[in-house]
């Protein structure tokens, strides 16, 4: 596949790991995406690079930091009888205060599994005696998908068409993680394709505020070795903000899709999971547009409940590993998950389990606990 | 959730559609989210739209270093 096994060169990743082991310093850096999760468990990046360089995984999988309450919202949402609740498939089995919309289904409620906004459009057109609601979720590289649907739904004059809008913003989350008292991390590998629509320029606040070292990269395991590398010697030579993944990534980002992002959404304030609420770090549906706000229902959700021993909230943070989690892999696990972070397929618990704990080498089995 | 991969825009249709290949897969996307694309173009695709186009220069540079790295390894 073109542009996609170029960057899979076994002897380039070789050698980078060489230079790697060469450079004379050892760092904490923080895979801020769930997708630089998933690529770096699955090529066996972390056992490679540890001890020298060990790499935390962030807040940066949408489903897993979405609050419980959300959830709750959208369970209510599926559950009322003209309602069809169009959302992609991470979501199903996501647990809120009231289970997952998964086990909504299994009680009648009406949820449909899509794989673009467009399809939500669509099925809309084709009830038009239900109202259909799409659940947004997902950061920068989605929020313009789901504002371009809006769009073609005003164009086409559909009246059954909302949205309930969970989407959040990576700058003001990474705000939040560096001021933090306990942030203790030496650079930010920084999402690919949050930043093809937002631009590298949108973090030039992270080395020149916080003096945090940050490269945008590339999905491959050779994208993510260049990052790293970059990043090292960063923490010699000074704080930069690098782009390793240029063949996508511009400095001023996709101006048109922002700009069908900023017609449809406004910053609003953001319930995170494990790095709670969040000042200017979601969207909601500007007023032009609040005849799709299904968020303007005044659906509410039960509160979750507190103490359950699910640790995801300090996991997302980057404060604990999964096997610090006394639930992972004994009553948290991909195929019965407890926690969101095991529950999305980039979620940092799934990642862990599937390919570090599985492997048995580097990161801690449960049994063994490791200090911070 | 933020999984992109690039396609070849085969196609261009109406209404700012476009078919293109992924890998031997062809499907239909919307180009509404990208300026100027066209036909043969690389489009980085998500949730049903290209959200950039891909940059053949600088793809081609970063192979390119990639290269130079194997070379050193002495492997290669």
């Amino acid at each position: 596949m073109k542009y996609v096994d170029e960057f899979r060169s076994p002897q380039f990743l070789k050698g980078q790991l060489e230079k790697i082991a060469e450079f004379p310093l050892s760092a904490r850096f923080m895979e801020v995406c769930g997708t630089h999760t998933m690529a770096i468990s699955k090529a066996g990046l972390r056992p490679l690079l540890a001890p020298k360089i060990e790499l935390v995984s962030g807040p940066g999988c949408p489903v897993c930091v979405t609050s419980a309450v959300d959830i709750g919202r959208a369970l209510a949402l599926a559950e009322m009888p003209d309602v069809i609740l169009a959302t992609f498939g991470d979501m199903m089995r996501v647990p809120g205060p009231k289970g997952t919309l998964s086990q909504a289904v299994s009680r009648g409620a009406a949820v449909q599994v899509v794989y673009s906004p467009i399809d939500a459009l669509e099925l809309a057109v084709s009830h038009p005696d239900k109202k259909v609601v799409f659940l947004g979720v997902g950061f920068e590289t989605t929020a313009p998908t789901v504002a371009a649907a809006v769009m073609m739904a005003e164009e086409r004059g559909l009246e059954n068409f909302y949205v309930l809008s969970l989407h959040k913003l990576v700058p003001p989350a990474l705000k939040a993680l560096v001021e933090m008292e306990e942030f203790s991390i030496d650079g930010f590998i920084l999402p690919g394709h949050v930043s093809a629509i937002i631009g590298s320029q949108a973090y030039a606040f992270l080395p020149e505020d916080y003096g945090v070292p940050c490269v945008v990269a590339g999905f491959e395991a050779a994208d993510i070795l260049l990052a790293i590398y970059e990043l090292m010697v960063m923490c010699r030579d000074g704080a930069g903000l690098g782009v390793e993944y240029s063949r996508i990534v511009r400095a001023e980002g996709n101006r048109k899709a922002l700009e069908v992002m900023h017609r449809v959404f406004e910053p609003a304030d953001a319930d995170w999971r494990g790095l709670g609420v969040i000042p200017g770090s979601g969207l909601q549906l500007r007023e032009e547009y609040c005849a799709y706000d299904a968020g303007a229902w005044g659906v509410t959700s039960p509160e979750p409940i507190k103490d359950s021993g699910c640790r995801c909230g300090d996991i997302l943070c980057g404060k604990i590993r999964p096997s610090d989690c006394p639930l992972f892999a004994r009553s948290c696990t991909p195929d019965e998950p407890f926690g969101p972070c095991m529950v999305s397929t980039e979620g940092t618990c799934a990642s862990y389990y599937l390919y570090d704990y599985a492997e048995g080498e580097g990161i801690n089995p449960p049994h063994q606990h490791g200090g911070e | 959730m933020c999984l992109a991969v690039p396609g070849k825009i085969l196609e261009l249709g109406e209404d700012e559609s476009a078919l293109i290949e992924i890998g031997g897969v062809k499907k239909r996307i919307s180009l509404m989210l990208v300026d100027d694309a066209r036909l043969g173009d690389y489009v980085l695709v998500h949730a049903g739209f290209a959200i950039e186009k891909v940059n053949g220069y600088e793809a081609r540079r970063t192979i390119e270093l990639f290269e130079e790295i194997a070379k050193l390894d002495g492997t290669a």
